[in-house]
């Protein structure tokens, strides 16, 4: 399968997992199951998976849709360089933080889930696939007017006066105010 | 409000049967488990965890029978053909099977999380309820019959055992976790944005349905979740009876006996079996169709990467706009891909334009640009129908196509080209308003000959006004413009080639349907599109605001073809 970027499906499976290990760890902790502390550090792994797999990395090839509001944790995200940018780096987080939420039924569902992300992130780290943020675009910059062949404007805008007061008056005396300053060129 | 009722009747009685059911289902089975006696003591263990679980699960076993049917592509066809009433609007509707499919998926998913929850506290429980050694109803009825005979109601045996063990230890348990895993695979590689750009991933990854469906019918096997004996029902009444239970089995007034339960037999086959034989026949069939023998007759290389075949099946027949799957084993053995057929049923071959657009296109492409001595071999299914059938019943017809969604309508153009020739009296359109919405002009060549012998044959047929056409050039810019500007004059188009002029940008809807409908005030108007979503949500909008609700006056349906 030529040119699949494993990383995209990686980050939706890791998305949910983090999405799964929240629900399973606030169910534990609400209801007072044994062992809950481990739901609690479930929740807080989850959290912290959601906020980090959320802003969706840059495809290589093609355009990449934007997640809603992904911008601002982008802007986060991108800040950590190279230890975001990696995928081996995601891959062994991602497994070592799903191993504590597998010591309660609750949360375990949440385990098997991130860590089926992180061996497809390993697969995608070892075929190079890099995280890149989504730049938002700059506005384009708007051509200067005539393709920059205007230089400076008109010295002698309508309206004109008759062709007698118009001859080589000097600038002073101009009944023009001329609001952007002039050089006359024929003198 | 009342131009979407004429259009939607049939889908939102559907949808709301569905729902209703479901409701139904859920709630039914929720007041059994919280309120039969049956169950008393189970729920003295679980509380309404219980009810919560069991009515959950009935939800999910009518949901996994459904899911399974819009899939069923030969079937759908099958019932296409053979619907001779309400033929319109019924073909319609088999054009949302997979808006089902999908929204029967998220149904699942829903269900299995409450599913989930429920035993979450159900095993949670029953554990609790094993190891306390206070002499409570709970644990005295967890003692109850553990002594290898089949009557006992807590499935737990061990005081020092944890939910987490017991679940992977017990069939349901296990077999649940494998299901779930797979579902949430199965959900994650389907999200639009894995299908559109990754479609490998998701034709393999669905396939984990299999293990789903096996999964799901051996769930139940084990029942572990158990109600009282009706025989026992009647020697121990349990309102009666748990106000004592230290005194079961001894002479006392009341007289209770120890209760003895049963398990709930597993049901879950009862529901999907049907759909797993019909869904197994259809892949039979798929498959049986796709070992005979296809011949390439023509293969050509069009600008902008667009490869058309040219094909030859015995017994093969289609209609106008049906598309068909196609395999490559040289490329791939064991990838389908659709593509809409762009010949008319009057020609002797059939064939498909294939633009480059992923992974597999783009090798077929260069497979057959090869040009090897013996042409790759080819796998066929289908033809599988779609709305563009219904194009000659409508009397006016506006087909608006984006791109490379423009080839079902080709089929159409072809087809009504022929009909002409043939004076075809079938031939229930007395007009077709044409619009082809496009980025750049290299994908027009291919179907510029088309467009221009279509010109030609109108003209010498004294038919001219029968096809209005309208092409559109999405991405223009300021060289094109000026180009076609300087060239107004001319006769022909300075793009195309052709007599009718291209305009530039996007066609303004308001304005054609408004024309439409004034030039037609007392027709049922079908409003075909092949392209992307944003277009499909915009003339939907307008057929529901040009549509007039008096049945004598204009009518705009819309049909949408979905890949």
């Amino acid at each position: 399968m030529g040119r699949i970027e494993w990383a995209m499906w990686a980050n939706e499976q890791a998305l949910a997992s983090g999405l799964i290990l929240v629900a399973g760890g606030i169910v534990a902790v609400a209801a007072q199951f044994k062992g809950w502390p481990f739901a609690a550090y479930s929740i807080a792994a989850g959290v912290f998976v959601c906020l980090l797999e959320y802003p969706r990395g840059k495809r290589k090839k093609g355009s990449t849709m934007e997640r809603c509001g992904q911008k601002y944790l982008t802007a986060v995200v991108k800040i950590f360089g190279p230890v975001t940018r990696n995928y081996y780096v995601r891959a062994i987080l991602h497994a070592a933080l799903a191993v504590p939420a597998g010591f309660l039924l609750s949360t375990i569902l949440g385990t098997a889930c991130l860590a089926i992300a992180s061996a497809i992130y390993l697969l995608a780290a070892i075929r190079g696939e890099e995280w890149n943020p989504i730049e938002q675009k700059k506005p384009p910059e708007r051509p200067p007017v005539g393709g920059g062949t205007i230089k400076q404007p008109p010295s002698m805008p309508p309206p004109r006066p008759p062709v007698e007061t118009r001859k080589k008056q000097p600038l002073e005396e101009a009944a023009q105010e001329n609001p952007i300053p002039v050089t006359s060129e024929a003198e | 409000m009342g131009n979407w009722v004429v259009n939607h009747w049939f889908p939102a009685v559907v949808i709301a049967a569905w729902l209703g059911l479901n409701v139904f289902l859920f709630v039914y089975y929720f007041l059994l488990f919280d309120r039969d006696k049956k169950y008393y003591y189970t729920r003295v263990l679980l509380g309404s965890a219980l009810a919560w679980a069991r009515a959950s699960a009935k939800c999910l076993n009518f949901n996994s029978m459904l899911i399974l049917l819009p899939v069923c592509r030969n079937l759908l066809s099958f019932l296409r053909g053979a619907c001779s009433c309400c033929r319109r609007t019924m073909r319609k509707q088999l054009d949302h099977n997979l808006t089902f499919h999908k929204l029967v998926a998220y149904t699942i998913a829903l269900f299995t999380a409450v599913h989930i929850i429920a035993h979450l506290c159900n095993l949670e429980w029953y554990n609790d309820s094993q190891q306390a050694a206070d002499g409570s109803l709970s644990s005295i009825l967890s003692d109850l019959h553990q002594d290898g005979s089949n009557k006992w109601l807590n499935p737990i045996r061990s005081n020092s055992t944890t939910p987490a063990y017991v679940a992977f230890t017990t069939i349901p348990g296990l077999t649940g976790v494998i299901i779930t895993v797979a579902l949430i695979l199965m959900i994650t590689s389907s999200m639009e944005f894995i299908r559109r750009s990754y479609f490998e991933v998701f034709w393999y990854t669905h396939h984990l349905f299999v293990i789903y469906f096996a999964g799901l019918v051996i769930h139940g096997i084990a029942g572990l979740v158990r109600g009282q004996t009706a025989e026992s029902l009647k020697e121990h009444s349990p309102e009666q009876c748990a106000r004592d239970p230290t005194h079961w089995g001894r002479e006392k007034r009341p007289h209770c006996e120890k209760p003895e339960f049963g398990s709930i037999p597993a049901e879950s086959w009862q529901w999907v079996l049907a759909p797993i034989l019909l869904y197994v026949f259809e892949r039979v069939l798929r498959f049986w169709r796709s070992q005979q023998r296809v011949v390439v007759t023509k293969v050509v290389m069009h600008p902008s990467k667009v490869l058309e075949l040219q094909m030859h099946k015995k017994g093969f027949s289609m209609e106008v706009g049906q598309y068909i799957f196609i395999n490559c084993p040289s490329v791939s053995r064991l990838e389908w891909h659709p593509f809409t057929l762009t010949s008319a049923p009057e020609e002797e071959f059939f064939s498909v334009h294939i633009r480059a657009a992923g992974d597999w296109t783009e090798n077929l492409i260069d497979t057959f640009q090869q040009q090897k001595p013996k042409t790759p071999r080819i796998e066929v299914d289908g033809p599988f129908g779609t709305a563009s059938e219904d194009v000659f019943q409508y009397e006016v017809a506006m087909l608006v196509g984006a791109g490379i969604g423009v080839t079902p309508f080709a089929s159409v153009l072809k087809s009504i080209w022929y009909k002409f020739q043939h004076a075809d009296q079938r031939l229930q359109t007395k007009k077709i308003y044409f619009y082809w919405l496009c980025r750049d002009t290299g994908a027009f060549a291919w179907f510029n000959d088309l467009l221009a012998s279509l010109e030609q044959e109108m003209e010498e047929s004294g038919k001219a006004g029968f096809l209005n056409y309208r092409l559109f050039l999405t991405g223009w810019d300021n060289s094109i413009a000026g180009q076609a500007a300087f060239n107004f004059d001319n006769d022909t188009d300075v793009v195309t080639g052709l007599k009718q002029k291209t305009s530039f940008g996007r066609p303004r809807w308001c304005t054609e349907f408004s024309a439409v409908a004034t030039a037609h005030p007392r027709s049922v108007v079908g409003v075909f599109l092949c392209g992307p979503e944003a277009l499909a949500k915009s003339l939907q909008k307008c057929c529901h605001q040009y549509s007039s609700l008096d049945p004598r006056k204009v009518k705009f349906y819309f049909n949408k073809e979905n890949f």
